[in-house]
């Protein structure tokens, strides 16, 4: 545990620019992987009169690249700003590593309401939502969004009452598993093309939001991303702790409303528009952590949005390799390909210290 | 010396829903600054519930806290962070955070939305880390740190914040001996130095004794009884203060020491460390010692001598020299 100086300094040496740089660089390469590569082979000429010129005279080229590559190589960038950034206001809230996006239900939530509509569509409405299309879609966000916001409204509510973090955090932790019972109450009742549908929905995915779709997820983020930004200094007190950030003067009460619900509106709204997608959201707080070597949220904040968006593109491509094509569920491949990384990059920072 | 926090009738305690618990009742007291005032009491007696009381962390159940001449409940939690800091018990869990980066948080009250330090600000900070003495701790990381040296931090966190007051809950706790002595004395001198009112809790009763300017004594029955160390001591307030068994208050000096029950007496002789301290061992063992020679239990007399290497000569039949107090002790041990 015990550093000399000059080996903790010399850990320092790599200028947070630099990081900032070096990912923005990844962000640009994946990008750029994630349009050109895919089961069907469409030459880098092409893709570039398509997104420059707007070149719609080889229709299925276009409409792969429009509509299908574009929108999910964009969803998979900003909801892997958006978990990222949601799991380190959590984890800053509770302190407590092992807090993230889906740690106070919310997730949950959000499963518990798409579960509503698609397990009872079938079985009450005698229409099965998967058969649709874009109405069924559209119902399914509302409904995600519904059934996160209405779980934490409640943990809100009993935040009001509850004093200590851990409290509060095994009491979500206890709400998620109801609604994951409820879900299954559910399921008994519901006929087994729903479930699939549902479970479907539930292996999470940056394909499903589609080309309209795709516009109002990024204006959404757009607006929220830079709100969390907002609240870096009060995140940075709350590192402190409650009775040192309380005699800094920060209103606790309010405080920990605001990162809250923040952070449970971005899991919700992702939740919404690509199912329950897990690991990002714990792990990359970690890695940027690390990398960082600060836990400063005026770096770690920017850190994290840049990081998740890095790894969720790197998923997504992996998710969709070619002779993968559709094969891979994304939370497969986060999970698979993530944690190793993250894992050796913490084991070796603690080495190193 | 005029009182910066004064205390009027105030019950600490718990309101909870159902039921109010009470922590103690009645304190009334003044705390001055350019004064390091030490709060005594044993564990459960409610030290750290008036601390939190005095930072606003609790409301008071009955009576009135002025902090600086304005009423405790008048302040937002913005005002009240430029005058009160604090340095608690809880454990910081951070890592990943550099000492100086830990000092500027005590400038948040000052900074603005984002959180911006200032060269303004970073002076403070460097000064703050000077006045505690861990310049070249500045950075290190915090969880490398041993727990004086955090302890430190955070008093300079404190100081940053520049508050007139500082609050700080069991400061000497966790500390080794020397530790606790450079802590005590640093908070003294910030007191003189800065003219702060620095009030702590501790169990360190003997330090606390000895280096305070002020003793509260908390009490269940007495409420809260203040004064100098050595008025506690002259009034037998702290005689009765701690009253249990094995404990002995040492009226010239104005200490405490361990009270022994002794069985013998043995005829000792010299003069100096090398007496002194062969009283002590042999006090320790249940020995009482008497240079009179009057009534002695033990039959042997022992005569210190002086010296580079300090001689013991045991006497009883033969007479035995030794170098060791542990060999004398062993000498009269076979005897009793």
């Amino acid at each position: 545990m015990i550093s000399s100086p000059t080996k903790s300094i010399a850990l320092r040496s790599i200028h947070p620019l630099w990081l900032f740089g070096s990912i923005f660089v990844c962000i640009l390469l994946l990008m750029l992987l994630n349009i050109l590569l895919g089961s069907v082979y469409i030459s880098p000429q092409q893709i570039w009169d398509i997104i420059i010129h707007g070149d719609t005279s080889q229709e299925i080229a276009y409409n792969i690249i429009i509509k299908s590559r574009l929108p999910q190589a964009i969803t998979a960038l900003v909801a892997g700003a958006g978990l990222a950034v949601s799991g380190l206001m959590m984890q800053t809230v509770f302190h407590n590593p092992l807090a993230g996006p889906s740690v106070l239900g919310i997730s949950s939530g959000a499963s518990l309401g798409v579960a509503f509509v698609v397990l009872l569509s079938g079985s009450i409405g005698g229409n099965a939502l998967s058969t649709m299309g874009l109405i069924g879609e559209v119902a399914l966000s509302i409904s995600a969004v519904i059934g996160a916001l209405s779980i934490m409204a409640l943990i809100l509510f009993v935040s009001q009452t509850v004093r200590g973090h851990v409290t509060l955090l095994i009491i979500g932790v206890m709400i998620g598993y109801v609604a994951n019972a409820i879900i299954g109450v559910l399921k008994f009742f519901s006929v087994e093309e729903d479930i699939r549908a549902y479970v479907i929905w539930g292996l999470g995915s940056f394909a499903r939001v589609s080309g309209d779709q795709v516009q109002v997820f990024i204006y959404l983020m757009i607006i929220l991303l830079p709100i969390s930004m907002l609240l870096t200094k009060t995140l940075n007190l709350m590192l402190l702790g409650e009775g040192y950030a309380r005699n800094l003067g920060l209103n606790i009460r309010r405080a920990r409303h605001l990162v809250i619900a923040t952070s449970g509106v971005l899991v919700a709204i992702v939740t919404a528009y690509c199912g329950p997608i897990i690991f990002l959201g714990l792990a990359v707080p970690h890695l940027c952590r690390s990398l960082f070597h600060t836990s400063d949220h005026r770096l770690l904040m920017p850190g994290v949005m840049l990081m998740g968006a890095t790894l969720a593109l790197l998923c997504n491509l992996i998710a969709r390799m070619p002779g993968l094509e559709g094969a891979l569920p994304v939370n497969s491949v986060t999970a698979l390909i993530g944690a190793p990384v993250v894992a050796s990059v913490l084991f070796h920072k603690r080495s190193t210290i | 010396m005029n009182p910066t926090i004064e205390i009027e009738q105030l019950s600490t305690g718990y309101r909870g829903k159902k039921r109010t618990k009470v922590v103690a009742t009645n304190i009334d007291a003044q705390i001055c600054s350019g004064e390091l005032t030490c709060l005594l009491g044993s564990n459960g007696v409610g030290k750290s519930t008036l601390l939190k009381t005095i930072c606003n962390f609790l409301p008071p159940l009955h009576g009135q806290i002025h902090i600086m001449g304005r009423l405790l409940g008048g302040y937002t939690d913005a005002a009240l962070a430029k005058v009160i800091s604090v340095v608690l018990t809880d454990k910081l869990m951070i890592r990943n955070m550099r000492v100086d980066e830990l000092v500027s948080l005590g400038r948040s009250p000052y900074t603005g939305f984002w959180g911006v330090i200032s060269n303004t600000d970073r002076a403070i900070v460097q000064h703050a880390l000077q006045l505690v003495g861990i310049p070249h701790l500045a950075h290190r990381m915090i969880h490398t740190l041993s727990d004086g040296e955090r302890q430190k931090a955070l008093i300079a966190k404190a100081l940053a914040q520049e508050t007139p007051i500082i609050l700080l809950d069991e400061p000497t706790a966790f500390l080794d001996y020397p530790s606790k002595v450079d802590m005590m004395q640093l908070l003294h001198r910030l007191s003189r130095k800065e003219n702060k009112t620095i009030f702590m809790s501790t169990h360190d009763l003997e330090l606390a004794l000895q280096i305070a300017d002020k003793i509260w004594l908390l009490d269940k029955e007495k409420a809260v009884q203040v004064g100098t160390p050595e008025d506690l001591a002259l009034q037998k307030i702290l005689h009765r203060f701690v009253s249990h068994q094995g404990i002995q208050f040492d009226s010239p000096s104005g200490l405490f020491r361990v009270a022994y029950s002794y069985h013998h007496t043995i005829a000792v002789e010299g003069s100096g460390d090398a007496y002194h301290l062969l009283c002590k061992g042999l006090n320790r063992h249940g020995i009482a010692t008497d240079s009179q020679k009057e009534m002695p239990t033990i039959p042997i007399t022992v005569y210190c001598q002086e010296g580079r290497r300090p001689a013991f000569h045991v006497r009883t039949s033969k007479e035995t020299i030794v170098h060791s107090i542990e060999e004398v002790l062993q000498l009269v041990e076979k005897h009793l």
